[in-house]
């Protein structure tokens, strides 16, 4: 089990529009993922970006659109079956599961990669002892380590602070054997020094894994730094993409953000926001 | 009319009559639901405590009906008092479960009581009602199942106004669509809840005279509740128009059910009924779906 | 604290016993287990059975209440449906003990699984109150379905025979319950330390989300019912051998309150749970036996009293616990543990 990452993918998405009774969330939206980039997925807030990860993850079915993922139209896929494809998740609202410790969390990423069945689980024999194994290994020699959560590892994750659960998240998706991760706000409310802690994973992770990444993200200093490709959306619309200088500097996601006035105060109010919070 | 046809309606009567009780009962439980989220099964064994209140009092003290009945419905609400105060408020917070099991173990404890004091033979409650039938044309309807009828035709337009209009009612509304928000404009929450479950259980112990009334009291007779639970979750359990059309449906279908296909498809009916109404409709034919993101 | 090194051995590790002290606690409790039937009287012995019969029923109520967060009110009702595979499979095919045990799993196993498909819909409370439903539409089965069930007088059983030996005696069944309800108890251990006990926690602490991490969740709410059932067909089984009789009443509403119960007072989500809930629920009956009989001299019609006391000790159990220690028993035994430092506890 102890195999290389998956091959990075490409994801695609065509013309998505989704709306929950009158409210548009999404409108015709299209943009690309390429393989082994990390794209960011920006936007005021109520913009439509997490509900963008949802149609991705298949939590919602969109009323119009498709996602492709390396040229396979994946719309109809239910949320299960894309992670088993390898799309893999971090929630803005964290969602780890509080009955249990760091490590279960973490493991029950792989949960779709594994085959044993109910009678091999009650005996604890055979291929689920077996696989039970070699994933705990996995584990810690790959994303344990990895990530520095060592000395969390048997503790529940109810008792852990904010940034280290933010952290446990991130694993967990690194076991889904992700090719491509998404996460939203993977820094959010966390402080200056855990914030470069999360970049330096995430660029570890291009870097070491060379899976795709499509991140939500708030924080305009990181989104600046690490990303290749920047999104931008507006009420459900994608207004503006490109490199983060040419989005930086673009009048419409300045008038987005602030109704009107220059990049500079832009990064400067977002910054601010970010450290109060 | 013919001789069928004649038996069919009075058997539809005495169906909607006692769906009028269920409707009685099934407000209880809306109430008590609406503003405080807990399912209250709880309601079941107040309603057995209602009629034995009143057993206590118009045949143990000797006292007339127009003062036993409010004393045992008062009664019925101070136990509500008592309860939500004493083991609901401490469970705020915790899951849905875990109070609905609560509400499980009192009402074992109610039983339990009731049980001890006035033991576990059935009793038939002092008549207090007219017995003289009425007949509508041919059609024979016993005068108890019409005054359950009429006092459901008051209670339930009366919570229909007390909801809209009474100061409290408005404010339990505004407690039930956001507790955090009430708060905030200054609306007393914990006495809101605390009236909510006052108010639902004087009209579940209402409700236990009446059935009592028609079929007698014993500490089983709690499983009334049960069937009212069917209306609820059928209805929806945050309307109280579907307390009132459900409880008039399931009464109906089980008098028709009891009578045409036996005594013993009554049950079934009914739970039959709430199986497929779930499959259906999850949240009630007239509740409010609850809405899960991410 | 303990650091990971490359040598470690992840297997020891994950394994469900993992330090000498626990070890040696359990050799102790296994001895007692072997020493039990010499020592008690037939009634102990009586209850010894009944509460093993109960263990394994409970740890099958707790996968699927406790761990999977499905609120299931129709335990009663799967143990009887094992309980009468097993009294229909002796009286009409005569197969062998074991058989009609697995037979009844199995079989209450798919009933489960039928049980279980509003899930597909419905959640929590309203789950909850469709197992209710589908109880009282069981029962209504077993009191009509005649030809099959005999109706309300039920079934009786001729005592059981294990590889030709006659079950007649308590003392006989006790050493076939323990070693079963003990394989059940540490197959359900085993669950929960793998992937599909993974998926169950998962679905009981956030379901949505699960789903979004690969877990299909209708399938796993079925298999949890599946399970679940599964141990409470067999419980029913061992019930059916014990009383040798089974009828509607023999499983009534109430006692499926008193699974949950079990497992609440005992603690959701926990395999000890399901077990000191079960053994503890089951003997506070018979303790207020005692107490009343103890009562009797002073208390006229002490007898009559006895069962709306247990009625009243019952709820108030429910509640306390549920109000005043949410985890129930077994996160008191924890605390002792802890406090004693008697079992190093992993961290
Ligand atoms: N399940 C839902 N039902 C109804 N409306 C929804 C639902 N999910 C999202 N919305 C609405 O869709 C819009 C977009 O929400 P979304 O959560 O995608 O925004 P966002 O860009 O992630 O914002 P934020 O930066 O605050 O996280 C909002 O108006 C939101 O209220
Ligand atoms: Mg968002």
């Amino acid at each position: 089990m102890n195999e290389a990452p998956r091959e990075a993918g490409r994801l695609e998405v065509q013309g998505l529009s989704l709306s929950f009774g009158g409210l548009k969330a999404l409108r015709d939206v299209s943009f690309a993922v390429e393989a082994g980039s990390i794209t960011a997925l920006i936007g005021p807030n109520g913009a439509g970006k997490t509900s963008m990860f949802n149609c991705i993850s298949g939590f919602y079915r969109p009323q119009q659109g498709r996602i492709l993922f390396d040229g396979e139209n994946v719309t109809a896929r239910h949320a299960p079956a894309r992670a088993k494809l390898g799309f893999a998740r971090t929630f803005q609202n964290i969602a780890l599961f509080r009955g249990m410790t760091v490590l279960d969390n973490i493991k029950l990423g792989r949960h779709a990669h594994m085959k044993s069945n109910a009678l091999q689980a009650l005996a604890y024999w055979g291929a689920a002892r077996r696989e039970e194994i070699a994933l705990r290994e996995e584990i810690e020699k790959r994303i344990i380590d990895f990530l520095e959560i060592n000395h969390i590892r048997h503790m529940p994750v109810g008792s852990l602070p904010y940034g280290l659960q933010k952290r446990v998240e991130l694993a967990r998706a690194l076991a889904m054997k992700p090719r491509i991760l998404l996460l939203d706000e993977p820094v959010a409310g966390m402080n200056r020094e855990e914030t470069e802690d999360m970049a330096r994973f995430i660029l570890d992770v291009k870097e070491e894994w060379g899976t795709t990444i499509l991140m939500v993200e708030h924080d305009m200093g990181m989104v600046m730094d690490i990303s290749d490709h920047v999104v931008v959306l507006n009420f459900g619309q994608v207004i503006a993409q490109g490199l983060p200088s040419e989005v930086q500097a673009d009048p419409r996601v300045v008038e987005a953000y602030l109704g009107s006035g220059d990049p500079a105060a832009l990064m400067k109010r977002i910054n601010e926001t970010q450290e109060a919070a | 009319m013919s001789d069928e046809l004649l038996f069919f309606t009075e058997v539809s009567l005495a169906g909607l009559g006692s769906g009028a009780l269920l409707s009685i009962t099934a407000l209880a439980f809306v109430l008590i639901y609406k503003a405080t989220r807990v399912i209250n099964l709880a309601v079941s064994e107040i309603l057995m405590l209602g009629g034995y209140l009143f057993f206590a009092a118009a045949a143990g003290f000797g006292l007339p009906a127009w003062i036993a009945i409010p004393l045992a419905i008062i009664g019925g609400g101070i136990v509500g008092a008592i309860v939500e105060r004493g083991v609901i408020r401490p469970m705020l917070g915790e899951s849905a479960i875990s109070v609905f099991m609560v509400t499980v173990g009192l009402g074992s404890v109610l039983v339990g009581l009731a049980e001890l004091t006035w033991g576990t033979d059935p009793r038939t409650l002092p008549e207090f009602m007219s017995n003289t039938p009425i007949f509508l044309g041919d059609v024979y309807l016993s005068p108890k199942i019409a005054i359950a009828m009429a006092v459901a035709a008051v209670v339930v337009p009366l919570f229909l106004l007390l909801f809209r209009f009474w100061r409290g009612g408005v404010a339990l509304r505004a407690t039930a669509t956001d507790q955090a928000a009430a708060y905030s404009c200054g609306i007393n929450v914990p006495g809101v809840f605390s009236l909510a479950w006052i108010i639902g259980c004087a009209t579940a112990a209402g409700a236990g005279i009446l059935l009592g009334a028609i079929g007698g009291i014993s500490p089983a007779m709690g499983v009334f509740g049960l069937s009212a639970l069917v209306v609820v979750i059928v209805g929806g359990l945050d309307s109280v128009a579907g307390a009132l059309i459900g409880g008039l449906v399931i009464g109906l279908v089980e008098a028709l059910a009891g009578t045409y296909l036996g005594g013993e498809f009554k049950m079934v009916t009914t739970f039959g009924i709430l199986i497929v109404a779930l499959m259906i409709r999850p949240y009630g034919l007239f509740g409010t779906t609850e809405i899960e993101r991410l | 604290m303990r650091i990971a090194t490359a040598k470690q051995s992840y297997s020891s590790d994950e394994a469900l016993l993992r330090t000498n002290t626990q070890w040696a606690w359990m050799g102790i409790l296994a001895l007692a287990l072997l020493a039990a039937p010499f020592l008690l009287d037939g009634y102990w012995l009586y209850l010894a059975c009944l509460v093993t019969i109960n263990v394994a029923s409970a740890t099958g109520l707790n996968i699927l209440t406790g761990f999977t967060g499905l609120v299931s009110l129709g335990q009663a009702a799967f143990m009887a449906v094992g309980a009468y595979t097993v009294a229909v499979l002796q009286r009409d095919v005569g197969t062998p003990f074991l058989f009609n045990l697995l037979a009844a799993g199995a079989l209450t196993a798919i009933v489960g699984v039928l049980v279980g498909l509003p899930s597909l819909r419905v959640k929590g409370l309203y789950l909850a109150i469709a197992t209710i439903a589908a109880s009282f539409i069981l029962h209504f089965v077993f009191v009509n379905w005649q030809s099959l069930t005999n109706g309300p007088s039920g079934i009786s059983l001729e005592p059981a025979t294990f590889f030709g030996a006659p079950l007649t005696s308590n003392f006989h069944l006790y050493w076939v319950f323990v070693p079963i309800t003990a394989l059940m108890v540490l197959g359900a251990a085993n669950l929960f330390r793998t992937r599909i006990g993974r998926a169950f926690i998962a679905i009981r602490d956030r379901d949505i989300s699960a789903e979004v991490l690969g877990i299909p969740l209708l399938r796993y709410k079925l298999l949890s019912f599946a399970i679940s059932s599964f141990y409470a067909g067999i419980a029913g089984g061992m019930w059916a051998y014990f009383f040798r009789v089974v009828t509607p009443e023999s499983f009534p509403f109430i006692t499926s309150i008193f699974f949950l119960a079990a497992i609440i007072v005992g603690g959701m989500g926990t395999i000890l749970g399901g077990i000191v809930g079960a053994v503890f629920m089951t003997l506070v009956p018979e303790l207020l036996r005692f107490l009343v009989e103890w009562a009797s001299p002073f208390v006229p019609n002490a007898g009559t009293l006895l069962s709306p006391v247990r009625t009243v000790v019952f709820g108030a159990l429910i509640v306390g616990f549920l109000v005043f220690e949410p985890q129930g028993m077994a996160e008191i035994i924890q605390r002792i543990r802890r406090f004693f430092h008697l079992w190093p506890f992993r961290k």
